[in-house]
């Protein structure tokens, strides 16, 4: 029977500041399901939850023990590699592989003669060889001919009038967005005292993980198949143009992500070019590896659409926004996803209409990237609030959190402005630091909504334990842990539960033979399976319960779990392992599903930054002095990881802001900085103190209280640092990335 | 660079593209190995010590072992490391000398493994991530970049820690921010970790070890 249960939830930490905050905590009712673990209310003292605990799989990757998709090295290992099109547009006419099919060594050519090829990296050929030396060599001496056809390869160009269209029976590029209105938007401009507008811009940002996208392909001698990949779905990765190429039933392919060097989006499904390395695979029977060389990655591996944003705002002259309305444009390349710019949600406007287009390119697909849409759209909507703040005369700080519905945020925003020292540091009058290098402060809000789901179309998300009579614990489930720390949180989670110590806990995970987990996306992994974890702990106990009711001849029913022992009313007591020591020997394997989300109060994780920034106003250089993330995750629950991906956010973010820009070259299309040194990203030497400081919420949707936090991390960083440059120099530079030339163009707007 | 940063000499004057793109013809050829002379023309008599096309026998020293091997002239030390001697801790990420996820240690100095060829190794004193130390057995770096949480995906933590250790062993218990900052400098890592590397070196540092 579903059980009732009141109790409270909110923000437990930061005492002098929730209290200044009405709704910081509250008292909700939840429907609790019998097999469920009690949630754990505001202030409920635990072990190991919210401390900081290190991660799991720390010491295999620090002595290199831990074995990427990219290091597996098993026998008979073949070598995949790609000849790609430079063009944005073209006709593969020939391939000449006749050199390299008779080369010593070469296992296997694949080629694509008289494909389309709608974007620079399209893969021409594929070769399998026996060394990575002869691979090389075979792919120098295959030649190809290309009809090269006009192919605008910028979102302005292929606006225009009688552009090239990628769909050939398209008749333009721009697929219009449905327009979004909530609200009287006309009135709500026609009646403001105030109204600003403004055109922002981004640049198209590569996800340049530092593992590639790849797969090592082996076709067993039973027929099925071992593949490992480098995926953030370990579990779906097995399907379509892969899965065929591969040529063996679905359900004989296992897929392994041990470790995974970085996603943040890119890497879910198979790309065409494990598609070649599966057939390349069952053609030779033997294990083929194909990672992506770094130029293919940048070009292939996904990327954040770029965007062009007007917007504008009208206000009352006291600070209250009426509303916001606006049109965005960016382009995911071919036709893929995450192309528009949206933040608004995080403030109260009474009216809000906004549309985003997507604009197909001649270039490799957009890829979700960690909160696709939301840091370009943070970008342009916080410049444009700070603008109004600056007409009205108003604290930006103060205007934002008169317009801001959440009180989680509300605390925080009041924890940021102390740590930034907000009222000492900002620059009261933009840019009237007098010298040529002017600093500033700029704040920004951060929102994310997920707090997992009980299910996918595979079933319900289920979490194995396995316990031994010596009181060793497994937790597993396929979810793979894509270096933001799952593993530990489901060892944390256990060791909560079963009174023992994180350290103690085996986890399994990354394996697609594991019981249903989702994909890493969208936040949602820890919210998802590590309420999971509690309650199959719950069914673990219940089973221990009843060997001790056995053991102890009372009924099971009457013995309780308290302070980390069973006990019974007589007074009987049993420690974990002691319980455990009654167990048979063939150990006890229970399961528990997630449950059904409750709903919360807090429909959506708050946060904000405060960047506080110099410019050189010679040079142009923007520098980055220091960061305030104030996050929430639900409930944290290893406090050092959940840091640790808050720095890594707005380390993102700076780089965002500051650095990245994908460059096309403006005839050919063709990527001209896809290397390292020439697409450049946040190095240790730019790094700013980063205060990282995570409120810890209950959030009254699971078991746990738990949350996502990978993405909203990301989201305001960008806004945050441009609102400092703006105060710091009086101007806004409206277009990231912020490059000393573009910082010296809006100061020479500023004086002409 | 700093003075601190490591890689400001390089273990040998050429690397591995000026080597091929530049030796032109001569390197189609077979690999040349420290013996391009100014204003020697292609088609002069091929060098004494022109290795390769085929593989040339090495002796390197890895990790305090002497090992054995049989390697093309035009493989980098990264490639000989990972897949004839299966010491996949160095990573290779751009192949070209500006990530530092390939870093390890020649003659005790901190290299690009990408751009030192493996020939160019044999009778140096080669030392890997897996060099020092294990899972069971973590050197003090190491242990001090679990307990920080100085990684994420991990996929650029070999190379962090052999550019963060060596920091600690040059400067020891005076090591500076700046200093393992400037260290650290040439190694890059896309899950944002750097605040929590600067931490494990400087808490190294003051260890003592
Ligand atoms: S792989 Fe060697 S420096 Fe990047
Ligand atoms: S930890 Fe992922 S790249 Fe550094």
């Amino acid at each position: 029977m579903p059980r009732q249960v009141t109790y409270k939830v909110g923000i437990e930490n930061f005492e002098k500041y929730r209290k200044e905050v009405e709704g910081a905590v509250q008292e909700i009712t939840v429907e609790v399901h019998e097999l469920d673990a009690e949630p754990w209310p505001v202030d409920t003292p635990l072990r190991h939850v919210g401390h900081d605990i290190p991660r799991l799989d720390a010491p295999a990757k620090v002595t290199g023990a831990a074995k990427y998709t990219y290091d597996i090295n098993t026998a008979g290992m073949t070598y995949c590699g790609f000849v790609t099109s430079p063009h944005a547009h073209a006709i593969i006419k020939k391939v000449d592989a006749s050199k390299a099919e008779s080369m010593k060594g070469v296992l296997g050519v694949k080629t694509f003669e008289g494909n389309r090829a709608t974007y620079p990296g399209y893969i021409a050929a594929g070769v399998c060889a026996e060394s990575p030396g002869i691979l090389d060599d075979a792919l120098q001496a295959i030649q190809v001919d290309y009809e090269v056809k006009p192919g605008p390869c910028t979102t302005e160009d292929a606006m225009k009038p009688g552009a090239e269209t990628v769909d050939m029976r398209g008749e333009s590029n721009v697929r219009g967005g449905r327009p979004m209105q909530r609200g009287k938007i006309d009135e709500a401009f026609g009646s403001a005292d105030v109204k600003v507008a403004g055109e922002y811009r981004t640049a198209v940002q590569t996800h340049s993980c530092l593992e590639p996208h790849g797969s090592v392909v082996q076709v067993n001698p039973d027929g099925g198949a071992t593949v490992w990949a480098s995926t953030q779905a370990t579990s779906g990765f097995a399907r379509g143009a892969f899965l065929r190429g591969l040529g063996v039933q679905r359900n004989r392919v296992r897929v392994l992500t041990e470790h995974m060097g970085g996603g943040f989006g890119s890497k879910f499904g198979p790309g065409s070019w494990d598609a070649i390395a599966a057939e390349f695979a069952a053609k030779t029977k033997r294990p083929v590896k194909m990672l992506l060389s770094r130029r293919m990655e940048h070009l292939l591996g996904g990327n954040r659409p770029d965007s062009i944003q007007k917007l504008e705002l009208a206000g009352t002259k006291d600070g209250s926004f009426l509303g916001i309305r606006g049109e965005t444009w960016g382009t995911a390349g071919n036709g893929g996803r995450g192309a528009g710019a949206t933040n608004t949600m995080v403030y109260n406007w009474p009216a809000r209409a906004m549309r985003q287009n997507g604009v197909n390119t001649f270039s490799m697909w957009g890829r979700a990237f960690r909160a696709p849409r939301h840091p370009q759209g943070s970008f342009a909507m916080e410049a444009i609030i700070e603008r109004y703040a600056h007409e009205i005369g108003m604290d930006p700080l103060a205007v934002r959190m008169k317009n801001d519905p959440h009180p989680i945020r509300q605390v925080q925003w009041r924890i940021g402005a102390d740590r930034i020292d907000w009222k000492k540091n900002r620059r009261k009058v933009p840019g009237s630091d007098k010298g040529v290098v002017k600093r500033g402060l700029g704040c920004a809000a951060a929102r994310w909504s997920q707090a997992g789901r009980h299910m996918s179309r595979g079933g319900p998300y289920t979490v194995d334990i396995a316990i031994d009579r010596e009181g060793n614990v497994t937790v597993a489930n396929c979810v793979q842990d894509i270096g933001t720390g799952i593993r530990t949180v489901m060892a944390i989670l256990a060791a909560e539960e079963l009174g023992t110590d994180p350290s103690l806990i085996n986890v399994e995970v990354g394996d697609s033979r594991l019981k249903p987990g989702p994909g890493s996306g969208g936040s949602t992994t820890s919210p998802t399976i590590g309420p999971a974890v509690r309650t199959a702990c719950v069914v673990a106990k219940d089973s221990l319960k009843a060997l001790l009711a056995l053991e102890w001849n009372v009924d099971e029913s009457k013995i309780e779990w308290t302070d980390g022992d069973f006990v019974d009313p007589a007074g009987k007591r049993a420690t974990f392992p002691q319980a455990c020591s009654l167990i048979g020997d063939d150990g006890l394997r229970v399961s528990g599903q997630r449950q059904r989300n409750w709903t919360s109060p807090y429909r959506e994780t708050a946060g904000c930054q405060f960047a506080q920034v110099s410019v050189d106003t010679e040079t142009g250089v923007i520098t980055v002095e220091k960061v305030v993330a104030v996050h929430d995750c639900g409930r944290v629950v290893d406090a050092l990881t959940a840091r640790n991906q808050v720095n890594g956010g707005v380390i993102q973010g700076i780089s965002y802001a500051l650095y990245e820009e994908k460059q096309l070259d403006r005839n050919l299309g063709d990527m001209v900085n896809p290397t390292f040194d020439t697409y450049r990203i946040m190095g240790m030497a730019d790094c700013p103190e980063i205060d990282a400081v995570m409120t810890s919420v209950v959030s009254g949707f699971n078991n746990a209280g738990m949350m996502g936090l990978g993405e909203p991390a990301t989201v305001p960083t960008a806004a945050a640092v441009a609102n400092a440059v703006f105060n710091a120099i009086g101007v806004e530079v409206p277009e990231l990335p912020m490059t000393p030339a573009r910082v010296l163009t809006a100061l020479e707007g500023k004086q002409g | 660079m700093s003075d601190d940063s490591p890689r400001d000499d390089k273990p040998s004057g050429l690397t591995r593209r000026a080597l091929f793109k530049g030796a032109g013809a001569a390197a189609a050829a077979g690999a040349v190995f420290r013996s391009i002379e100014a204003g020697a023309k292609e088609s002069d008599t091929v060098p004494a010590n022109v290795q390769g096309p085929g593989t040339v026998p090495v002796e390197l020293d890895v990790n305090g072992a002497k090992k054995k091997l049989e390697i093309e002239p035009r493989q980098t030390l990264l490639e000989v490391l990972r897949l004839p001697l299966d010491l996949t801790g160095a990573k290779p990420v751009c192949d070209r000398g500006t990530c530092g996820a390939c870093t390890v240690w020649l003659d005790e100095k901190p290299v690009y493994a990408c751009t030192v060829l493996g020939v160019e190794a044999a009778g140096r004193k080669v030392t890997t991530v897996e060099g020092l130390g294990t899972p069971e057995a973590m050197s003090s770096i190491q242990k001090t970049f679990v307990a920080e949480d100085a990684l994420q995906c991990g996929f650029c933590t070999p190379g962090m820690v052999m550019s963060a250790a060596w920091a600690v062993k040059k400067h020891g218990k005076d090591l500076t921010e700046d200093q393992a900052r400037a260290a650290c400098a040439g190694n890059l890592c896309r899950c944002g970790t750097y605040p929590h590397v600067l931490k494990a070196a400087l808490a190294c540092a003051r260890k003592g070890s």
